[in-house]
């Protein structure tokens, strides 16, 4: 598949307006070539599957910094099942503390990605995917 | 030595002494550039430095146009005051963090509210779910804020709120803490940030539309200035707009920028410049270039007093210091090696003192981690106490005056802050520039290819993209506990079913009234507190008659 036919949601979710993260993954990704869309902040978890599935992404990247991840990263999943659109993968990143991530991946998100990520681990990581899938 | 005789030799320097040498062992990288991008030279004389018109441009400490700090002896006198940002989870636990930092030299407070209060929102709205005393501690009625700051009296500490949509609230509830501690609002001296258009471009905790949150904004200057004479009843905040991205030219451009867009706000409700000018505070960032960062700080403090010299026509001096507190750059701590934040931390605090900040926050190791621990914030405040009492920077007024690269880059940086404040003019102003995403495109601009210059390896950060180590990742790292969101619930129903129903509603009542005419609303406001009603009821109200900003996504 060419990069361009792969679409993104960059999403904030949660209350935190810490954004330039998010920002950054969002152009550096349109910058390959692939498909980014972002959110802009002070998104529920309701609104990130609603525009994830109006947008029939592959991927949604949810940034949080302000520690409700643990609260608000499962319920994208949860909401993006109950939909029927659990074949859209969930990754996630920002302030989170090693101890959160084994409970965050139980809970349905693909990766996690803390602060000193590159663009390069992140393509990295959405080929393998694609690869698997293919 | 005339300058052309001094052009004349350094010219023959250049080509012979330094070119020989370079040649022979090349300089480590092809251009040098500040932590802004700005090209550095290898040398700076007296040709580049405006130092022939000194009483202009320098001039001297507490004096226009205070280039060399806004005292005139500066921390000969008092030092800087150690304000440490803290606060989370319930009132209770963040009052027992205040109490440490005060047995452990802090002159004064700084609190740190979670994000369902800084939006507005009790701990009960479902969008708090997650949220509740995380990054600040949740207050949801004038009981929080009793409990916040039991055994603290207020008539002997200053304390700084950073809280910006809802700031009026909280001073309402700070102000009726103090009556009950029989303390006069007079005699309070603090700070609430209530600067709403930087958290449109950079922060991002608004609640109103522009328009009635800068009425908002006038109607705190308005009281402050009539009520609470010693009260700083806004800090002008570039902070963010650093931690956004931006550069040490934008931040102190978009901030002047703000604190125009203020002064015209409050010349147009008929306020006059004098009467509110003094009572105006900034707050900037401390970065990692330190001499950059320090002609910043000079920079901003003559470019702030020729702006109120000359465009609003005050005739205050102190109408014209612009004071500020400082925190260093939360943005640039690394969850790699936290350790080495202690070092950045403290280069970033002398650059502050340096540059001659009012008050400062130094970050603690572990922020990039989670909430600092008790021994990281003692570290923290341990270097400011270092800075003060050790290294002798203190002993002088602006010691970096005079270095021919601090005068240069502080001339560079003003005159660049003033090309954007001369584009954002001719925009119409700051609220202008800010609806049409200019101000948030040039921070995103620089912030992408300051985050690129890392990935590509031209910037090198300690730990990240150099001398990187195996480590293990950090365990035991203060957590809030999920739980405190249902305590927080239960103290509100339990104020909703002792406090008189009916007085409260009458209240709000009123609240709403005024917010739809034309009188200054921290009256009812401060009513409506006295009643213990909640933070989310008095927001409620007010998004009825304002309404509700949606951000418009600019990527």
């Amino acid at each position: 598949m060419e990069k361009q036919e792969i679409r993104i949601l960059i999403a904030k979710v949660g209350l935190d307006g810490h954004d330039r993260g998010a920002k950054f993954i969002a152009q550096a990704l349109r910058d390959r070539g692939y498909e980014v869309i972002y959110t802009g902040i002070r998104q529920t978890p309701e609104d990130v599957a609603k525009i994830a599935i109006q947008e029939d992404v592959a991927f949604v990247g949810l940034s949080l910094l302000s520690g409700a991840h643990n609260q608000l990263f499962p319920r994208v999943v949860a909401e993006l099942k109950k939909a029927g659109a659990e074949d859209i993968v969930v990754f996630g990143g920002g302030v989170i503390p090693a101890d959160d991530i084994p409970f965050l991946q139980s809970q349905g998100i693909r990766e996690i990605f803390t602060p000193g990520t590159t663009t390069d681990q992140m393509e990295e990581f959405i080929q393998r995917i694609l690869a698997e899938r293919a | 030595m005339d300058q052309a005789e001094l052009k004349k030799q350094k010219e023959r320097w250049s080509q012979t002494t330094l070119k020989a040498f370079v040649s022979k062992s090349p300089e480590r990288q092809a251009k040098f550039l500040t932590a802004s991008s700005e090209a550095v030279e290898p040398l700076y004389t007296p040709l580049d430095a405006g130092s022939d018109e000194y009483c202009l441009n320098q001039g001297f400490p507490g004096q226009y146009p205070f280039t060399r700090g806004i005292y005139p002896n500066m921390y000969r006198g008092r030092l800087w005051t150690m304000r440490q940002y803290a606060g989370f989870g319930t009132a209770q636990q963040s009052n027992e963090r205040y109490k440490y930092l005060l047995a452990n030299g802090q002159t004064g407070l700084s609190v740190a509210f979670d994000l369902p209060t800084q939006i507005g929102y009790d701990s009960s709205h479902s969008l708090a779910e997650g949220e509740v005393g995380k990054v600040g501690v949740a207050i949801d009625s004038l009981f929080d804020m009793e409990i916040l700051f039991g055994g603290i009296p207020l008539d002997q500490v200053s304390t700084s709120m950073t809280i910006n949509a809802p700031a009026g609230v909280l001073l309402a509830m700070y102000l009726a803490v103090a009556l009950k501690q029989s303390v006069p609002c007079t005699e309070l001296r603090g700070t609430i940030q209530n600067d709403i258009l930087k958290e449109y471009v950079a922060r991002g905790t608004y609640i109103f539309p522009p328009k009635p949150s800068m009425r908002l904004i006038v109607d705190t200057l308005a009281f402050c200035t009539r009520e609470m004479p010693k009260w700083n009843p806004i800090s002008i905040s570039g902070y963010h707009i650093r931690e956004a991205g931006s550069t040490a030219v934008q931040e102190v451009a978009f901030t002047l920028a703000d604190g125009i867009a203020y002064c015209h706000a409050a010349e147009k409700a008929g306020m006059d410049i004098d009467a509110f000018a003094p009572q105006l505070s900034f707050f900037f960032n401390a970065h990692n270039d330190l001499l950059e960062e320090v002609a910043k700080f000079r920079a901003a403090r003559r470019l702030w007093a020729r702006i109120m010299k000359e465009k609003f026509r005050a005739k205050d001096p102190r109408s014209m210091m612009l004071r500020f507190h400082t925190q260093t750059a939360g943005s640039t701590l690394t969850a790699q090696q936290a350790d080495n934040n202690i070092v950045r931390v403290a280069i970033q605090a002398l650059a502050a003192v340096l540059g001659g900040t009012q008050s400062l926050h130094t970050n603690s190791r572990d922020e990039a981690l989670a909430l600092p621990t008790e021994k990281s914030v003692q570290i923290a405040l341990r270097t400011q106490q270092l800075i003060a009492h050790e290294s002798g920077v203190t002993n002088t007024c602006d010691p970096l005056a005079g270095s021919y690269y601090v005068e240069t880059m502080t001339d560079r940086i003003e005159q660049e802050a003033q090309a954007y404040l001369d584009r954002i003019e001719d925009m119409g102003g700051m609220v202008e520039a800010i609806e049409a995403g200019f101000v948030q495109k040039e921070i995103q601009g620089s912030a992408y290819r300051y985050q690129k210059s890392i990935e590509d390896g031209s910037r090198i950060i300690v730990g990240v993209n150099k001398f990187q180590l195996k480590e293990e990742a950090p365990r035991d790292l203060l957590k809030v506990d999920p739980a405190l969101r249902q305590i927080q619930i239960n103290k509100i129903q339990q104020i909703k079913t002792t406090r008189d129903n009916a007085r409260v509603g009458a209240a709000l009542d009123r609240l709403e009234q005024t917010a739809k005419g034309v009188e200054n609303v921290m009256p009812s406001i401060v009513d409506a507190v006295k009643e213990y009603a909640t933070l989310g009821e008095i927001c409620d109200v007010l998004r009825r008659v304002f309404g509700e900003y949606r951000q418009q996504v600019i990527f």
